[in-house]
Order: C-alpha cells, then structure tokens, then sequence
C-alpha cells in the first residue's frame, strides 16, 4: 500500500466494466470479482458477467448485424484502420497494461504486433469477396456466381494467456469478414480487454458490433454455446473438457465451431494468422440467374 | 383447357440389369458381410427389387481398415493427375451406363425417368469429370500453398438423390486424396453399388472407395468409428445435429448439408407464366423429396389470386404414376415412411385451419403415392410453413412489400436456398444480398452445376458440394496442424 507523500497527488483509477451494445453497464448481476497482476499485487475489480448479461450481449450483437453486415466493405475498412489508430494512440496504455497482466517484458513489441496484426484484418475488409468468391462456369445459360457473406453472432472465448494480442487475433477477423462478436475476455486476465472495449467505443465501430464480457469463463459461456441466436463459437480460450461440452451444447442450433489447439496450447500469435479465422465466420451464397434477351 | 391423352412410352425395365443380389462394397470386392440382409422395394408398386447386405459393425471396421491402408499405401501418395485420371475413367463409365443406371435409380427410388435420365445422372457424371480436373489443380484452388487430404472419409447420404448425392460427396473426396467409405441411404442402395461396380471396372485401387448399405444403424456407426477423420452427411437437420454432438470433441471435421423451407418469392411484375413453371418446378420436382425445394411460396397480394389460378390450371396437367414413364411428371413418393410423415403434416395443415388443394388425380392402386397439394391461406405459425414436409406440398402465403418479403422468407432456422421472381434487376440483387440462404434462384429454380458451390447457412448445415468451395471440406488445415 503506497501513502501520498505531502504535496503528493492520488490518482484517479478506472472502473472497469462490461462493454455492452456501446455502453459500459456493470453486470446485471451486481458481483465483481479482483484482478490481479502476474506478480500477485491487486489491479482492480472487474465486473462478473452473469448469463443476463450474456443474453443482453447477444441481442445487442444481432441488433447491430444488419448495419455491420450491410456497411461497404471499404467502411468496414476504414471503420477497423480507425480502430488500429486509436489503439496507436493508447499505446502506452496498453504497454503497462499488458505488462501488468502478463508480466512480460516484452509488452512494446506484444502492443505494436498488436497494432499491425489490426491493420492487417482492417485491410482484410474489402478483400475477402474477391478472395473467396468465385464466378462459376455452369453448363447452361445462367449467370451463376458465390459470394462470401458473414456468418452472424459470433461468440468468442478470447485467448487466455495473450490478453491483447491473442484476443485481437479471434476478434479482428470475425469484424473484417462483417459478422458481430460476443467476446469473453480472459478470465484472469481482462483488464486489456476492456480498455480495447474503450477504444472500440470511440472509433466509429457502431455499438453492439463488439461486445465484450468479463467474468468466470465456465459460468458464461455455456449460455452463448447453447444460445440460439448465436451462429457461430470460437473456442480458443477454452480448455478441452469445457470446449467439449460447449461444442456439444453448439450443436442445437448447428452453429459453426472453431476450437483452438488441443491440449491447452497457446498458438504462436506471433506467426502469419493467415486466412483460416477469416474462413471460419463466412458462409457462401450462390446466386443464379438465367441468361436471355 | 384441352386434354390431351397419352399413350404409355415406358423404359425398358431390363435395361436397369437389376439383380436378385447385391454385396457392400469393402476393398474391391464385393462382399456379402457379416449382418443380416435387407430387401429394397419398387416404391411404384411395393414390389421387392433385390436383397442387399446390411453392413454391421465388423463390416464398418473393415471398411474403415481398407480405407485407411488404400489412403496410406495407395492414394495418398499418387501424384494429382494419376488420380484425377481414375476420376475421369468413372466419370466417363456413369455416361456409358447412364441409362442402366437411369433405369436403376427410377426403379429403386421412384422418380420420373426423365428426372433420372436428364438430371441425376448426367450431374453424376458432370460431378466426376468436374473435380477430376482440380485433382492435379490444388495448389491453384486459393486453399493454401501446400493442399493436402484429410484422410478416411465417412460418408452418410440420403435417398431422394441416390447416385447423385454418391457422386457429390466421392468426388471431391477423392481428388483432393482421401479415401471414402460411403454409406447409402436404407431405401435405395442399387445405384451406388452398381457406381462401386463402376469403380471396379475403372481399376480404381482397393480400399479407395467402400460402400456399405444398411440404415441408420450402420450410418451412426461409421460416423462415430474412430478410424474416421472426416465426416460428410447429407440428410435431415436433427441428425446432423446428432452427429456435430457425437463428434464433439474429437477432431474430427465435419459438413452437413441438412433441411429447408425455402421461401419461392413471387413479385407483381414477374413473369407470371415462367414463374410458375419456377413454382411447379420448385416444388413438385423429385416429388418435393429436395432439400432445397421451394415448399413456401411467397406471393405478392395482388397478384396472389392469378397465380394461385395459374398454377392451378397448371397442376391440373401434370401426370402422375408410372416412373419409367418418360411422360411422367410426379413419381412416387420414396417408402412407407415417408409417405405417412407427409400425411401427418399434410393433416395437420388441414387441423390447423389451412385450405388443402390437389387437382384431380388418379392415384395407382399399389405403391407410395401423394397427390400434388397445394394449400392456401397459411399462416407463418402453421407446422406446414415451419416443418420440412419432403414431399409435392406446397404451402402458399402472400406479402405486401419487398421488406414483408425478405422478414418472412428468413424467419426460419433453416437457410439453404430461396427463389425470387421479378423482372426489377436491382430488386432481384437488392433481395439476393438480403437473403439468408446459401442458394438463391433468381428467376430460376432448382438448378445445379458440379462448378456452383451449394450448402446452407443456419440450421440447414455447413461447408459447401461444388465448385471451388467444395473442395474446402476435404483438405486438412495446415494452419490446424501448426496449431494457430
């Protein structure tokens, strides 16, 4: 416990709360839970989401799919490089944080992958049709072609070791491909998610894109695996019994499930994320149409 | 309206070359298994076609074991353009033997010879020369700098496209280097036996492919059978949803192509007469016994009155009975089951306050028979505009504007295709993009190309069969196994 030396100021903390349809509500359920850093010393009382909170999350989610999904791609674009600027301009914000959170030495170079691997997706944007579409010789006198559309609500169990560079890593490419997030910040370590929460909420990004929640992962995220709103559930901060269960629940509603590596591996978020989280949240729709005068 | 008389012009029967018997298909040969037997029927007239073998467990574990030795020792290894040349060999002995197996599929399933004889079986062949060509191709598929195959490959099919829905799911399996042990619908095993036979004749390797009848027995067996590192099911959504629960947590990959209640959308300024060809086609082809048939028609208020006299009139001509006839429109309905589940919801319908119509029609005194049945006045709550019915029932509703339209043809947990009938361009793009479903037929219905990817969104399942797309589900993911 530090005292304020005479003359001395005391800072001014920040609560952190849930990010919910573009506000910053606690959780409906009124609990907290302490956040500490790597070394043990207390950061903060986060907010423990509840299973309203989650159902909340969702509809805020699908409630801004339409506006999300129907931007251009260029503004989509433009909306998540805006995002990756403002994430510049916390820069060291996010350094301490995630140096707080990790107790890594390396939380300049974990911020500025962080940064790029933004730019990275927000380029991705108005890329994917051409990519992954495809005009289709058919045979016969029809203008056939496919088209990658977003897959919806997605949920998201954020990384839980990388706690802004992982978490960037599943939720960047869920945005660039024009679906919504309900993103569960790592259990133990959320404090760099909800300041990205914060950068979300003033670069343009309409609210209800992104969602994120804070909380005991085993608690809430079987209420968006078995959710019937949901159309899609990343698994990688998961561990492999509950990623079993909750891709088991997934299937009442035959959502798409990307689970992580087995055997509680962090991936190296570090590599070329190439282009198979992308893949994960599109569908492909065929259009037909006879060719004729 | 005239009515024309029409003399009988049936195939020849014996062109199928149906046998007493048949074997399952494990390591190129055709055995008889250790289960029991089971018989297939004519569904025209209830008649017995032939015995087939039920394929029980220790025959799963042998296919799976000869599946998984072909793709180490054989398939696997052999450079694309060696594979893609089996391809084209079957390919081409499916257009060779196109009307035995024609013959065959309308014996054994019921549909209309024309439908067999023009649609199934030349899309069979198409399906095969098609991916053929991408087996030599794969690095230029856009699927990654080093594409490679997933391993054994446990395939489920169903029974209103037999060989078709055979040829959908070996194809890309097998360009793309895995090998297959396919599992053929209970009701109408023949015609992917005879394709085995194909396989045999085109030298394929042993083990390549397996194919074992039986019912949802053994289907669930070979899903869940650990030597199986993909899974591949076409059929109902609550068993797709059974099958992703089953496989949870096991690694093995997984795509579904489930049900639907496609939305047909019929806006006041289409062209009425080719609409309701798009209609009739949407509907009553293959017996409604499609996926992705367009079983709620939604049509614009004011001119719901016209077209509902429109197709009418045009239901009215249509002949039912006889599938080897090549006059034949509407064929029989596939089994005993199948036929009852349409009754039900057919008479639920009816209890639910709907208007049951079907134009006059003899039905043939033996066999699975049901009348083309159109009903009015449908609300969205009634089990017939929610339910998958599978079979020649159409439930009609109507809208007011374009937003009424596309509020109700998504508010569905299904999403495999949709038709929209209007001459307006930008309205038909303005509703394709709004569309929740992976196919939608503009001006058009039911149409299929081995080049245009198919598959649903929702609840109608994932991963798409055709096109570049299609080989996507068959090839292991690099990135997977770096573990990113």
């Amino acid at each position: 416990m530090t005292t304020v030396e005479p003359g001395g100021r005391v800072d001014v903390r920040k609560t952190y709360k849930l990010y919910i349809g573009g506000a910053f509500p606690r959780s409906e359920s009124g609990r907290s839970y302490p956040v500490t850093a790597a070394d043990g010393s207390f950061l903060a009382n986060a907010a423990q989401g509840s299973r309203k909170d989650a159902r909340d999350a969702v509809v805020a989610a699908r409630k801004a799919f339409p506006g999300w999904s129907g931007a251009t791609a260029y503004n989509r674009g433009q909306v998540l490089y805006r995002v990756a600027e403002m994430l510049e301009g916390r820069r060291a914000q996010f350094v301490a944080e995630v140096a707080a959170a990790e107790g890594t030495g390396a939380a300049e170079s974990i911020v500025d992958a962080t940064i790029d691997r933004w730019v990275w997706y927000a380029g991705w944007a108005d890329k994917i049709t051409a990519v992954f579409g495809s005009a289709n010789p058919v045979a016969g006198p029809y203008f056939d072609f496919s088209l990658p559309e977003p897959t919806g609500v997605v949920a998201v169990l954020a990384p839980r070791s990388s706690s802004l560079l992982g978490l960037v890593s599943v939720l960047a490419p869920v945005l660039a491909g024009g679906s919504t997030a309900v993103v569960v910040a790592a259990e133990h370590q959320p404090l760099p998610a909800i300041t990205l929460a914060e950068v979300l909420a003033t670069s343009d990004l309409p609210g209800g894109v992104v969602n994120l929640l804070t909380g005991r992962v085993a608690e809430i995220a079987p209420w968006l695996a078995a959710h019937r709103d949901v159309n899609a559930l990343d698994l990688t901060g998961a561990d492999d019994d509950l990623a079993t269960e909750l891709e088991r629940a997934a299937a009442d509603n035959v959502k798409r499930v990307f689970r992580g590596p087995r055997g509680g591996t962090e991936p190296d978020w570090r590599a070329d994320p190439g282009t198979r989280r992308l893949a994960a949240f599109l569908e492909t729709k065929t259009v037909w149409h006879p060719l004729g005068i | 309206m005239p009515t024309w008389e029409y003399a009988p012009a049936p195939e020849a029967r014996e062109t199928a070359r149906l046998r007493e018997s048949y074997g399952m298909f494990i390591d190129g040969e055709f055995v008889d298994g250790d289960g029991e037997r089971m018989k297939t029927v004519n569904p025209a007239d209830e008649a017995v076609l032939a015995e087939v073998p039920v394929a029980g467990p220790s025959d799963v574990d042998r296919a799976v074991a000869a599946a998984r030795r072909a793709y180490e020792q054989v398939w696997a290894p052999l450079p694309g353009r060696e594979r893609a040349k089996y391809l084209f060999r079957i390919a081409r002995a499916i257009q060779e033997r196109g009307r035995e197996l024609a013959v065959l599929e309308s014996l054994d399933n019921g549909k209309p010879i024309k439908e067999s004889r023009d649609v199934d079986v030349p899309l069979a062949a198409a399906h095969f020369f098609y991916y053929a060509g991408w087996a030599d191709k794969l690095r230029h598929a856009g699927l990654g700098p080093d594409p490679r195959p997933i391993g054994v490959a446990g395939q489920v099919i169903p029974w209103n496209f037999p060989l078709l829905m055979a040829a959908w799911k070996l194809a890309p399996a097998l360009a793309t280097g895995n090998t297959c042990v396919l599992k053929p619908a209970e009701t109408t095993p023949l015609t992917a036996l005879v394709l085995a036979e194909i396989c045999q004749q085109a030298e394929l390797p042993p083990g390549v492919v397996n194919v074992l009848p039986g019912a949802g027995e053994t289907g669930a067996a070979l899903v869940a059978h650990p030597g199986v590192d993909k899974v591949a099911f076409t059929g109902s959504t609550e068993v797709g949803k059974q099958i992703q629960r089953n496989l949870a947590g096991t690694g093995r990959r997984l795509s579904l192509e489930l049900g639907g209640k496609a939305a047909n959308i019929i806006f006041d300024d289409a062209a009425l007469d080719q609409a309701v060809e798009g209609i009739v086609n949407g509907i009553f082809f293959n017996q409604g016994h499609v996926c992705c048939a367009g079983s709620r028609l939604l049509v614009q208020e004011s001119i719901a009155d016209t077209v509902l006299d429109l197709l009418r009139d045009r239901l009215g001509t249509l002949r039912l009975g006889d599938p080897l006839d090549k006059n034949t429109d509407i064929g029989a309905i596939n089994s005993a089951a199948q036929l009852a589940r349409i009754r039900e919801l057919t008479a639920a319908g009816e209890a639910e306050g709907a208007h049951r119509w079907s134009p006059p029609c003899q039905l043939p005194d033996r066999g699975f028979w049901f009348p083309p049945t159109v009903f009015t006045g449908v609300s969205q709550a009634h089990r017939i505009a929610r339910e998958e019915i599978f079979g020649p029932v159409l439930s009609v509703l109507t809208f007011r504007t374009p937003a009424e339209a596309v509020e109700k043809a998504n508010n569905t947990p299904y999403g495999l295709s949709a038709g929209v009938w209007t001459e307006k361009g930008s309205r038909i793009l303005w509703m394709a993009q709004r569309l929740r479903a992976g196919v939608v037929w503009a001006n058009t219905f039911n149409r299929f190309d081995p080049a245009s990817p198919f598959g649903g969104y929702k609840e109608s399942g994932f991963g798409r069969e055709g096109g570049r797309h299609g080989l996507a589900p068959y090839l292991a993911d690099e990135a997977e196994e770096a573990g990113a």
